[in-house]
């Protein structure tokens, strides 16, 4: 499975220390509350607002460089707008691979 | 120096713009908005040059926030849906289309599309629109976007638009299109040509009128209502005997 990685926050903050812990510092705060949003929603078979959920979370997956995975976001994007959970599982196992990988940063 | 605000619901995708807006000298961030509401209540007393915006954000749309402003500034839509470009530049105001995650070269290029837009004798806002689409009074057709597919519709294949909310949908020959577009922008794509807007709710094909009876017109099988303000002007326009 892709791995997460600091590849775009790197190239991003350059020699920015400053700005890259204040980023790393959002992703942390703000990515597990943009999971539990969409896992209520889901919960709930509330599929059009899951999309959109996902839909922001495809900048979280960018900004951690799972290049392959935001491919799976983007078509489970589509499959909730027509109420399907196809690639669920696979959306899923992305969601937890980068929180394990937030709480070793 | 140009000002610019920040409107994006994603705390992150704020800290990036601002990030990369502080790298430009000619930049200057006077406000990060998480909605289009707050941003919306500080332009009614500020005015800006630049705005960077989200398009999905809840409840009301980057294009809704848009369209509520009575003369918007030089915009940059800021999304992670490559979807929305061409919708996007329906709009004069809008200088680019970035994608996230955006980095600075891309960024850079941007904010110097901006900074054509932007008049060169001070720091004014560019409020002279400036059109994107080539001026052309030979233009037949017109691009829609259905189902992510663009679909040329030959002007005269087209009997009538009808506004049907944030909808309009176009008749044709061959078939019917429901789009996501106003009346008044797609009134603006065939300007010049045979159509004219003779309801608040339709355009029609003068070429395309079957008969004309009090206060509707016949085409192909649809009656349309004229409008007392409109009648003149279509009469202006028939070729009467």
């Amino acid at each position: 499975m892709e791995k997460p990685n600091m590849s775009y926050i790197d190239t991003l903050s350059g020699s920015d220390k400053a700005f890259k812990l204040k980023l790393i510092s959002i992703v942390k705060e703000e990515l597990p509350q943009e999971i539990t949003i969409y896992e209520e929603n889901i919960k709930s078979k509330n599929f059009k607002e899951a999309a959109e959920n996902v839909h922001k979370l495809k900048h979280k997956i960018s900004i951690l460089g799972l290049e392959t995975s935001y491919q799976i976001a983007i078509d489970y994007e589509e499959n909730l707008k027509i109420a399907s959970t196809q690639l669920r599982v696979e959306f899923e196992a992305i969601l937890k691979e980068m929180t394990r990988f937030i709480t070793t940063l | 120096m140009m000002k610019c605000i920040i409107v994006d619901d994603e705390t992150a995708a704020r800290a990036i713009i601002s990030h990369l807006c502080s790298q430009v000298d000619t930049l200057e961030v006077v406000g990060e908005f998480p909605n289009a509401m707050q941003a919306i209540k500080y332009l009614n007393k500020n005015e800006v040059d630049l705005i960077f915006l989200d398009i999905h954000m809840p409840d009301f749309t980057g294009f809704d926030f848009i369209d509520s402003l009575k003369n918007p500034p030089n915009i940059i839509l800021t999304t992670s849906d490559k979807n929305f470009a061409i919708e996007a530049f329906e709009y004069d105001c809008i200088v680019d289309y970035l994608v996230k995650p955006v980095l600075l070269p891309r960024f850079l290029k941007a904010i110097q599309k901006a900074e054509n837009f932007v008049s060169t004798t001070g720091d004014t806002p560019a409020v002279a629109p400036v059109s994107k689409q080539p001026e052309s009074t030979s233009t037949k057709e017109l691009y829609v976007n259905i189902d992510r597919r663009l679909v040329k519709i030959d002007f005269d294949s087209i009997f009538l638009v009808e506004a049907k909310g944030d909808y309009i949908l176009i008749k044709t020959e061959g078939k019917n299109y429901t789009v996501h577009s106003t009346l008044k922008k797609i009134e603006d794509k065939l300007s010049g040509s045979s159509f004219l807007k003779i309801h608040r709710s339709y355009i029609i094909n003068i070429k395309k009128i079957i008969d004309i009876e009090d206060n509707s017109v016949l085409i192909a099988k649809d009656v349309i209502p004229i409008s007392r303000s409109n009648r003149p002007e279509l009469m202006k326009r028939l070729n009467l005997l």
